[in-house]
């Protein structure tokens, strides 16, 4: 079954200079081979196309069932020079929230947030 | 028995809220409260509105009320405070705390001020290559405001070991205000890297407050926690071995979990393997967690490796100016009439010669904060503010923007929304960049202040 990544996995966007960090934490273990396996860095640049315009480096934690992505170039010019609203890309995580993954149907039952059918 | 430190979070920033960290001081049980209070930008600024105005003492702007709220409680119970809110005049924030232990009634409180970090003066001696761009320091002399380095938690262990109840600093890494009180209670050598990763990973899980307890995480339908809008910041049980239960006080909203600790864990964070702060390179991959009760999560394994003969410098430089302003559409068509003010605005900047490095114009409600990744097929939505900002050379260039906005009131597109009065639409930009200084070169000191 085709599934969004906020299903999956919960986010958080950090700010360094003209780079940002963007945490992508598996809710249970089962789901995290297919993040890995699927959120790759060149996918994630791509979904995240126009605005992250630097090299894209990911780090895994399998510890933690967690992807760290390092996007350089992704705030604009850095926090006080962006003309980005949200300049220091604090709501920036959210974007990969729709990037779509393939999983097996068998997981379905412990998805977050899916409603009802 | 085990000792058991407990240290809790005052500030993860100089806007941070004040009730929580009063409920630390009056309910934490706390050996230590660690203050937190400063960001990139945060000494440039000071040093830009101290030459504006002499009159400004340097220090944090919140100083008086974080104190107010929490000495009464810190003497009763005899915590001892650590604060970076020195910024750029650690003595005089000594010096003001110094006032309000007095009129406490507070006798013989010694309050410890670290200077040190400030180098502007010869930061492009000290100094060779911008890390960001390769380029030489020295091209940054015409702009530069500030300049100075994160200090590690050695002279804060050094102020707490002769007796000072109370330390103020100038910047300080932050997950060092944290660490310093561990280095102290459990004698950890400066060099031993296995204690001080773990006790350097767990003050950067302190370092932002909140965000380990529930704040900037809640997600409805996804990831709850109850009453954020009762939050409380966090509180560190640290053992002898680096080992620690994360938690908070009682009585209030907010979560401590897995999630909230592995999305703070890895916050700000590039390579979680080599996490390099003043005095240690931190091993995030190691660390093990464990939901322990309640709101307490238990973190062991937290590594560490030996730190670099390096320390970070920030440097801020004068680079130009923002102006900013916007105004709104409602109704069916407001994305229309939206894109047409946006026409009429790009060719207006043409006829006023506009010179700017970039400018940006955002349909807030539809484009503004994901920019060019907004999906194409994003519904409209009902109300749009338009927003343009434009990043120039100069103040006069910048003023532009605004006297263009004003010209959309009875020069723009039907039905379009504007505000009044005007705020002033300019603001001056401080470019941070960063650099290395060999740790040998920096020599903090430490003056000593009596209640």
């Amino acid at each position: 079954m085709k599934v969004l990544l906020q299903h999956l996995a919960h986010c958080r966007s950090g700010d360094k200079g003209n780079t940002s960090n963007i945490s992508v934490i598996a809710y249970a273990p089962e789901f995290y081979p297919y993040l890995k396996e699927q959120l790759t860095a060149d996918r994630f640049k791509s979904h995240y196309t126009g605005v992250v315009t630097g090299k894209v480096t990911r780090h895994d934690v399998d510890g933690l069932q967690a992807l760290n992505f390092v996007a350089e170039g992704a705030l604009g010019g850095g926090v006080s020079r962006s003309l980005c609203l949200d300049n220091y890309g604090k709501s920036l995580s959210a974007g990969v929230l729709s990037f779509e993954l393939e999983i097996p149907e068998a997981l379905r039952p412990q998805l977050r947030g899916m409603k009802e059918p | 028995m085990k000792k058991i430190v407990r240290i809790g979070a005052g500030s993860a920033w100089w806007g941070d809220r004040i009730e929580p960290a009063r409920w630390n001081a009056e309910r934490g049980d706390l050996d230590y409260l660690c203050f937190e209070t400063m960001a990139e930008a945060t000494v440039s600024a000071a040093q830009v509105r101290k030459r504006r105005d002499p009159s400004f003492p340097g220090y944090d702007t919140y100083l008086d009320d974080r104190m107010q709220a929490v000495l009464p409680g810190c003497i009763k119970r005899g915590t001892r405070i650590v604060t970076n809110q020195g910024w750029i005049n650690p003595d005089a924030a000594a010096e003001r705390i110094v006032h309000w232990l007095k009129k406490l009634g507070a006798k013989g409180i010694k309050v410890a001020a670290i200077n040190g970090s400030l180098i502007t003066d010869r930061v492009l001696q000290l100094t060779d290559k911008i890390l960001e761009n390769g380029k030489p320091t020295s091209s940054l002399a015409d702009s530069l405001v500030s300049a100075e380095v994160y200090l590690g938690a050695e002279p804060i262990v050094a102020a707490l070991k002769q007796g000072a109840q109370i330390v103020v600093s100038g910047r300080v890494a932050d997950p060092s205000l944290f660490m310093a009180p561990m280095m102290v209670e459990f004698g950890w050598d400066a060099l031993d890297h296995a204690r001080l990763g773990a006790g350097n990973g767990l003050g950067h899980l302190m370092e932002c407050g909140a965000q380990v307890t529930g704040g900037y995480f809640p997600d409805p339908g996804f990831k709850d926690v109850p009453e954020p809008w009762n939050l409380a910041f966090p509180i560190v049980e640290v053992e002898e071995d680096g080992s620690a239960v994360l938690t908070k006080v009682s009585g209030c909203g907010g979560a401590v979990n897995l999630m909230t600790v592995k999305e703070q864990m890895l916050y700000e964070v590039h390579d979680p393997a080599n996490y390099i702060t003043p005095d240690v390179v931190v091993d995030f991959t190691t660390s093990k967690l464990e939901q322990v009760g309640p709101d307490r999560v238990r973190i062991t394994n937290i590594s560490g490796k030996p730190r670099t003969p390096t320390l970070k410098v920030s440097i801020g430089c004068t680079e130009g100016f923002i102006g900013e302003d916007m105004f709104f559409y409602a109704g069916p068509g407001a994305l229309r009439r939206a894109q047409l003010a946006k026409t009429i605005l790009e060719e207006r900047f043409k006829v006023v010669k506009l010179d700017a490095e970039e400018v940006r114009v955002d349909f807030l409600g539809l484009n503004a904060i994901h920019g060019a990744m907004t999906p194409k097929d994003a519904p409209e939505p009902y109300e749009i503010a338009v927003r343009v900002a434009a990043r120039t050379k100069t103040r006069e260039e910048a003023i532009k923007v605004g006297r263009e906005v004003d010209g959309m009131a009875v020069s723009g597109v039907g039905m379009t929304g504007k505000r009044v009065p005007h705020q002033d639409r300019t603001r001056e930009i401080i470019g941070v960049w960063s650099s290395l200084v060999p740790r040998e070169k920096i020599v903090p000191s430490i003056n000593f202040f009596e209640s």
